[in-house]
């Protein structure tokens, strides 16, 4: 693992980037900190997302558990006072992972629409539970109270930030490093061929079924960031389908291209939602639409292509 | 981007180091020409027809007759500014709003924040404008808990809570619907809807101990549109009357579904806060339905009201956009006039345009007449209005082609509402003890 450090450029570029932004954090105004913490957390879930849609599978119930992330964190904070971020993400992340390993045992087993839909029926489901009982908030929700870090207090936002972008890192990493693997080098190979791929040994669905695990902790992690950041979570905003949609969304916008991608997205996403909301207060979701139509028409391969674009046209100029 | 955020950061402290400066020079009260408020409704979405667009009518109405001049009775502006409203969207869910109201605060830099029609939406952003310390308005969100959970010191709402709504309507069942031994509800399942049943089963036990609740009342999903199922229950349901504080679209629809089910034929109905669908349904709204506008306004006062403000609001309304106005309109307009008044009076006090902290002390405890009647600002420690609410029943007037109402009566403040410092369950337990009703 420690050698994908010193090897892998995407890495080397993610690490320096980040910590660039870390550090921007304490210049930035309060507004631009809470939409950055906002985007990268929403990133998390699309980069969960994007290790499924490299192998062809997507998703239109991830909202699952980015609810489950997020509820886990406002339950523990309102009926056990937990509020240190690493026992929230910690038990997020469990949580999530542990629903995932158990779901992917029948998800597994289906591919292109009826995974998506079989999936969306799940996540509506929760949907259901939360909206239905009161105790669990109902269409309410829960107030988060502010977060502590090994039992301090920060008075500002900026220690959250820097644990949302150093979490953001270590999941580059690891994915990266899972995409390495020979599991992950099957990611393709599945979306290609999967007979192919059990005649040479490998089990689809066990690669299959540790990938839906792996995006299902991503996204846990991603609404316990965004519960945590935004100190409130209720089911309309967390768990509902059009959740799930706006990860797709995000996932489509940002492309399939690089592990980078999916944060890029995220933040490009909340600021796209930020103006238009403040431009068109009554039309805001057809502005939101028409961009993801426009880049469908014109950056077919997600925003990262421009990045791409532009790398090898410093590329060419140099040779 | 990091052009524009370095951008952002040099003008940030710039301005950081001229308000210092401005502030060392010790001047506290500087004119101030325009204040920027966030007006926050549904402008997208199943409530923004009913509920939203009226609520945005009747804000926009007072607040271009107050930068006018025009509000009979009232000097020009706001504390002498004029007033520059930002209109937001409520739709979207709770943390939505909490990640829209840290935008309008940081980003939009508004001074003050009125809007908040869901319980839901208030109950999530009070916290925020705490945190933010901004003033904050709420201009309608029913549910009693955002005073009595916390002392809240930048929020304030002109609106009685869903606890003087709920005991007005057991006197008005007691009192006008003598016959009736039993009632069952559908409500919203969220703070205001769960609120509303609790506070009117309560009120019942202790005003009309004959008449018995259901066991089963209803509690559906709010916005979901579909009633079928939870209609055919609360018509096998014995209890002869229902009890409902549905509003936005939610009450159209059920209205509309029960109805061609013949429903209103064998049970009766009470609106506690269905104003809006009354005038929005017109002639297909069911006449004898027990219908409220949670102050005096709307369909039970339009058509003999005398008040000077009520009668130039109905009237600077209907010319403007077409249409009588309904609760939320007034709603709306009463808390920008509250505003108004609070600066207006924090202003003389500071002469000048007061700080944040003095237009608090001028909010505070006010006591003002608006275009719904009298409000008081007497409960939360003077920041959480009480007022009277009254009811009728819906009767289509064929003459005149439009709803109306009758058998009106209004309940003073002091009788369905604790006096400042009680839980609204304990006082209403206890007897309600010390309520002034005639």
């Amino acid at each position: 693992m420690l050698d994908i450090l010193k090897t892998d450029k995407t890495i080397r570029w993610a690490a320096l980037a980040f910590l660039a932004l870390a550090l921007s954090g304490l210049v930035i105004d309060a507004w631009i900190l809470n939409n950055l913490m906002f985007g990268l957390a929403r990133g998390l879930a699309v980069l969960g997302l994007l290790v499924l849609w490299r192998t062809g599978l997507i998703s239109f119930g991830h909202a699952l558990y980015f609810g489950i992330g997020a509820y886990t964190v406002a339950l523990l904070d309102t009926f056990a006072g937990v509020t240190d971020l690493v026992l929230r993400l910690g038990v997020a992340v469990a949580a999530s992972a542990a629903i995932g390993f158990l779901l992917g045992f029948i998800l597994r087993k289906y591919r292109g629409i009826f995974f998506a839909m079989l999936s969306l029926a799940f996540s509506m489901v929760l949907y259901g539970i939360l909206v239905k009982i009161e105790a669990l908030g109902s269409t309410d929700g829960f107030s988060v109270s502010a977060t502590t870090i090994f039992g301090w207090k920060p008075e500002t936002k900026f220690p959250l930030f820097c644990a949302i972008v150093a979490t953001a890192v270590v999941a580059i990493v690891c994915v990266q490093f899972y995409l390495r693997t020979t599991l992950g080098h099957l990611t393709t190979a599945i979306r290609d061929n999967e007979l192919r791929v059990e005649y040479l040994g490998y089990s689809v669905a066990k690669a299959i079924h540790i990938k839906y695990v792996i995006s299902a902790a991503l996204t846990g992690a991603a609404g316990a960031m965004l519960a945590t950041a935004l100190g409130q979570v209720d089911p309309d905003s967390m768990v509902n389908w059009t959740i799930s949609g706006e990860l797709v969304f995000i996932t489509i916008m940002a492309g399939p291209g690089n592990v980078v991608a999916p944060f890029i997205g995220g933040i490009v996403f909340e600021f796209l939602r930020t103006y238009a909301f403040e431009w068109a207060p009554q039309a805001w979701q057809l502005i939101v639409g028409g961009a993801l139509l426009a880049i469908i028409f014109f950056l077919p391969r997600g925003i990262w292509s421009i990045f791409e674009k532009l790398m090898a046209r410093i590329k060419g100029s140099q040779g | 981007m990091t052009a524009r955020t370095l951008g952002k950061a040099i003008r940030t402290a710039a301005l950081a180091s001229a308000v210092a400066a401005a502030a060392s020079m010790g001047g506290a009260a500087a004119a101030k020409n325009t204040i920027k408020v966030a007006i926050v409704t549904f402008l997208t979405g199943p409530a923004a027809g009913p509920f939203g667009v009226p609520g945005k009518n009747g804000a926009e109405l007072m607040i271009d007759a107050i930068n006018a001049g025009g509000l009979p009775g009232h000097s020009k502006g706001f504390g002498g500014a004029t007033l520059d409203p930002v209109f937001a969207d409520e739709a979207g869910g709770n943390s939505k709003q909490v990640a829209e109201y840290r935008n309008l605060v940081e980003k939009q830099n508004v001074d003050a924040v009125v809007g908040y029609i869901s319980s839901g939406s208030c109950m999530a952003t009070a916290p925020v404008a705490e945190e933010l310390k901004k003033l904050t308005i709420v201009t309608i969100c029913g549910t009693p808990s955002l005073f009595e959970d916390e002392p809240r010191s930048y929020v304030f709402r002109t609106q009685g809570s869903a606890v003087g709504d709920s005991i007005a309507a057991a006197h008005y069942v007691t009192q006008f619907m003598p016959d009736v031994t039993s009632y069952t509800g559908i409500n919203q399942n969220y703070a205001f809807g769960q609120d509303s049943w609790k506070f009117f089963k309560q009120a019942m036990e202790q005003i009309n101990p004959k008449a018995k609740a259901s066991s089963n009342p209803q509690f559906p999903k709010i916005f979901s549109g579909q009633y079928g199922a939870e209609i055919s229950t609360l018509s096998l349901d014995r209890a002869e009357l229902v009890h409902s504080s549905f509003w936005d679209g939610d009450i159209e629809a059920f209205v509309l579904q029960a109805l061609v089910r013949g429903f209103f034929d064998d049970k009766r109905f009470a609106a506690v806060v269905g104003d809006s669908a009354v005038d929005s349904l017109g002639a297909k709204f069911p006449d004898g339905v027990l219908i409220g506008t949670r102050s005096r306004s709307g369909i039970l006062i339009r058509r003999d009201t005398t008040d000077p403000l009520n009668v130039w609001f109905i009237k600077a309304y209907k010319e403007r956009y077409g249409a009588y106005p309904v609760g939320p309109s007034y709603q709306y307009a009463k808390a920008v006039h509250f505003l108004k008044l609070g600066l207006d009076k924090a202003a003389a006090a500071a002469g000048g345009f007061p700080t944040q902290a003095q237009m608090i002390e001028g909010l505070k405890g006010l006591s003002f007449n608006s275009v719904d009647g009298k409000t008081a600002m007497a409960l939360g420690g003077g920041h959480q209005a009480i007022h009277d609410v009254g009811y009728g029943f819906t009767e289509f007037d064929k003459e005149k082609g439009e709803p109306a109402a009758t058998n009106v009566k209004f309940y003073a403040a002091e009788c369905i509402n604790p006096p400042e410092g009680m839980l609204a369950e304990e006082w209403v337990d206890k007897g309600m003890p010390g309520a002034k009703c005639d």
